[in-house]
């Protein structure tokens, strides 16, 4: 997996960093800054220069992402990244979707959390292969250990592959995993005005899952003025209703899955 | 808290490229960040002065080149500036807009010594 991959610096990164950096070093020097600033305007010594960069500062989890999605690609995958704050019923959608789906597909799941593996073991439950990420203090997977959870996976060939991203509608949404589509699931729970209170991860997505319409009946959620507000931010979002607890919707959610898997089968030009 | 693994993200970019273009500190860091990139600015000089800490970018100085957000009107058919995602066309209302700049975060240029 790795041809892009320095990867010394892969899996403890975060942790070890941390230490390193943070008691010792506080700001102690802040004068010297401005001094050597001054002394550099030496005439004609001057050892300053400009380089030019111009590069994309997530130029490097693309190229993870571009990786990921070469593998995908070449075994005709579908790979979804399912993204939504935490508590919108991520993990109970995706119990009911493979419940549905499972003698039919392959399917495998990765699944980020900050901390435990509870959300893998509700999807091992269900008897299909799920691999648990934890970010730890990280707030949103990266291409990079995508790739690597591939590894350890190993899914199958035409198979369906959730990631199941941290719960978090902010940072997400500018990690590319390589996923053919960023799915934002919203639950009926949460405001009707979240997609232009975070317009960055509806934008990004190409699917959102309005969740839990059982309990509309309960709430004053304005179903109407949430969608609008979606198009709003990405005028071409498309949208499914449904409740994954009561199975009510989830027939148009089934066979969206399907027909987008088929997609992946296309050898094009 | 993204903008923290930006940070760790531009400081690889700067040792990379120390070999490269054989260099040995960075004084100055030039960055252009859209007004659509998702980048708390604030959040950003933040973390970038903890993440260069003992490193080749230690106490450097970051500049933000700030692009504004521009899109493509549809029913228009011409370039408008917005602000925010979820802002309509100035002129006719539409939210048929086809983001087109201002959404970017790049390393522009630095100076080093």
């Amino acid at each position: 997996m790795c041809g892009v991959c320095g990867c010394g610096e892969g899996h403890s990164h975060s942790h070890d960093h941390d230490h390193e950096h943070s008691h010792d070093h506080d700001h102690h020097d802040h004068d010297h800054h401005d001094h050597d600033a001054a002394h550099s305007h030496a005439p004609g010594l001057s050892p300053k220069r400009m380089v030019q960069i111009e590069q994309d500062i997530l130029a490097k989890n693309n190229r993870y992402a571009a990786e990921n999605r070469r593998y995908f690609g070449e075994r005709g995958m579908l790979v979804l990244n399912l993204v939504s704050s935490p508590g919108s019923g991520k993990t109970t959608l995706l119990t009911e979707t493979i419940a549905r789906l499972k003698d039919d597909l392959d399917i495998s799941v990765i699944e980020g959390d900050q901390q435990t593996a509870r959300d893998a073991e509700r999807i091992r439950a269900t008897g299909v292969p799920a691999l648990q990420i934890n970010t730890g203090k990280g707030c949103h997977l990266d291409a990079h250990r995508v790739g690597h959870a591939l590894e350890t996976l190993q899914p199958k060939d035409h198979s369906l592959l959730f990631i199941e991203n941290v719960g978090n509608l902010v940072c997400p949404s500018a990690f590319d995993l390589g996923e053919a589509h960023k799915v934002v699931i919203l639950s009926v729970t949460e405001g009707e005005d979240k997609p232009i209170k975070y317009p960055d991860m509806f934008h990004a997505a190409d699917l959102m899952i309005l969740n839990k319409t059982d309990l509309l009946p309960y709430l004053d959620f304005d179903s109407e003025q949430c969608i609008q507000y979606a198009k709003q931010v990405n005028p071409r979002i498309k949208i499914l209703s449904l409740s994954a607890k009561t199975g009510e919707g989830m027939d148009g959610w089934l066979r969206w899955l399907k027909a987008e898997l088929e997609l992946q089968r296309i050898d094009y030009a | 808290m993204h903008e923290m693994s930006l940070c760790e993200s531009i400081l690889q970019v700067l040792e990379q490229q120390a070999k490269a273009q054989q260099y040995s500190k960075v004084k100055t860091v030039w960055l252009e960040i859209g007004a659509l990139s998702n980048v708390e600015i604030d959040a950003l000089r933040f973390s970038f002065d903890v993440v260069v800490q003992g490193s080749i970018a230690n106490h450097a100085q970051l500049e933000i080149i700030e692009i504004p957000g521009q899109a493509w009107c549809m029913p228009c058919g011409r370039d408008v500036v917005v602000q925010q995602l979820y802002d309509l066309c100035p002129h006719c209302g539409s939210h048929q807009l086809q983001v087109n700049s201002g959404d970017q975060m790049r390393i522009k240029e630095l100076e080093v010594e």
